[in-house]
């Protein structure tokens, strides 16, 4: 299996260049953010604040990690369920948010606003929790540091492993895949 | 009469939830590695290796196996001939929750349903206690996470559903939940019972060993059946595709009443962390 190493913050090009299906190895700044900081988001938007980060370009991860253990930087950090993030999804990727990290299938509306943005969505391994922790790099919260383990971050990440769910030309992974070995 | 502290029942359910969220069972670990076997999708093959290496770097680091360190969710079997002293039952095993996830850098996940706000130790817990006979208490830890516990459902089916009902209902729950659940998954089927004990039920149902089946035939039968419609969805590990999506299906059983047809699925995911102690 080919596999391709990309950097954050996501150019058109990078995004393009990518297929459903793919195994990519991703680096630099990455940024957590689950059920509770996307309500603020919304609340932030409606109420004509700026969001606490600069989406364009740039990769949320849909993750709550649990509290480093001392002399760590983090502790075990996979993916969350993505669908409970779609009915945010669609307005960060209209403001340039490029690509999502989570697991689990997204919903039309959100499969739609990837090819009108031109964003991926990537799924890490469900429960892998302490084999990804080993590639990320630095932890930073950098808002909503009351949220707890549902705080924003930001993540350095080297090598950290995903496939591409859904691509910019409408592909999507669990279809694919699910198709191929389906015996009822 | 046996005379037990619940400060010792605190300390076991301290330990259990530490060592169930970082270190995989035994069970688990060997029914993932004869999936490796069966699994024909490369993408499945794949996941389920990096799955037991997962388990590994959890066990050797002594970080939890996964960020979702789950709600508490505590069996208790008690003898009726132990006398509990010490203080009070409900407050140990809190006591131990609290201390498990505080002292063990374990994810706190437990909130208030409306306003959201974390109650910031992970109480309270879920205790399931019940009176046996004996003079033993058995403490039971199952650290459940939100994923796969969200494709879990009741369903009032009627008598005349019968199995085609069960069945249909399983499945579709399965194909729900797809994905999300982290699969392999395990499930676990109450049948009968009422709208409560059919649920229970279905969590009980986890709690039965890897590839033990059903002590009626025909429910053994059954769930070897659904098993196999559910290995046959193409879903796989991680839902990249393949024929492990299941890694078992163990259904439980209560008498129910003449109207009523309770059916409940729960869903575990690849790791179903369990551990327990008789104290």
């Amino acid at each position: 299996m080919e596999i391709k190493r990309i950097k954050t913050p996501l150019s058109g090009e990078t995004i393009e260049g990518l297929r459903s299906g793919d195994k990519v190895l991703l680096s630099g700044y990455i940024y957590t953010a689950r059920d509770a900081a996307h309500k603020r988001f919304m609340d932030e938007l409606r109420e004509g604040r700026p969001l606490p980060l600069e989406v364009k370009g740039q990769v949320i991860y849909y993750c709550g990690p649990t509290p480093p253990a001392p002399g760590r930087v983090i502790g075990a950090a996979g993916p969350t369920t993505s669908s409970r993030m779609d009915a945010y999804a669609p307005t960060l990727l209209g403001l340039g948010l490029a690509g999502m990290i989570g697991k689990g299938k997204r919903s039309q509306e959100v499969r739609d606003a990837i090819r009108t943005y031109k964003a991926v969505y990537f799924g890490a391994t469900g429960g892998a929790g302490a084999l990804l922790s080993k590639r990320i790099k630095t932890y930073e919260i950098v808002a909503y540091g009351d949220l707890g383990p549902e705080a924003v971050a930001r993540l350095l990440v080297e090598d950290f492993p995903v496939f591409v769910i859904n691509d910019v030309f409408g592909g999507d992974l669990y279809e694919m895949g699910a198709g191929s070995y389906k015996k009822i | 009469m046996r005379e037990l502290q619940v400060s010792e029942i605190a300390a076991a359910v301290e330990r259990l939830f530490v060592d169930a969220n970082i270190n995989l069972g035994e069970g688990v670990l060997k029914r993932l590695e004869s999936a490796v076997d069966e699994e024909v999708s490369p993408a499945g093959k794949e996941v389920l290796r990096e799955l037991l290496k997962n388990a590994e770097v959890a066990s050797r680091e002594q970080i939890p196996i996964c960020q979702d360190t789950g709600l508490a969710i505590v069996f208790l079997e008690i003898g009726q001939d132990v006398h509990l002293a010490g203080g009070d039952l409900t407050e140990a095993v809190s006591t131990g929750v609290r201390n498990a996830y505080g002292k063990g850098y374990l994810r706190k996940s437990c909130c208030n349903p409306f306003t959201r706000q974390n109650t910031g130790d992970n109480t309270p817990p879920i205790v399931h206690a019940s009176i046996v006979a004996g003079d033993r208490v058995r403490v039971v830890a199952m650290p459940k996470g939100g994923g796969s516990e969200n494709y879990s459902e009741v369903r009032m089916l009627t008598p005349s559903a019968g199995v085609p009902g069960i069945k249909a209902f399983v499945l579709d729950m399965v194909k729900k939940g797809g994905p999300n659940p982290c699969p392999p998954i395990t499930v676990g089927v109450g049948v009968g019972g009422n709208f409560e004990t059919s649920a229970l039920l279905s969590k009980e149902a986890l709690m039965v060993p890897f590839g033990q089946r059903h002590p009626d035939p025909f429910v053994a039968g059954l769930e070897l059946e659904m098993l196999d419609e559910i290995n046959g969805l193409g879903i796989g590990p991680a839902g990249f595709g393949g024929k492990v999506t299941a890694l078992d299906l163990h259904i439980k059983t209560l008498p129910c009443h003449i109207a009523s047809l309770p059916v409940a699925v729960n869903i575990q995911c690849h790791a179903n962390r369990l551990k327990e102690v008789t104290l």
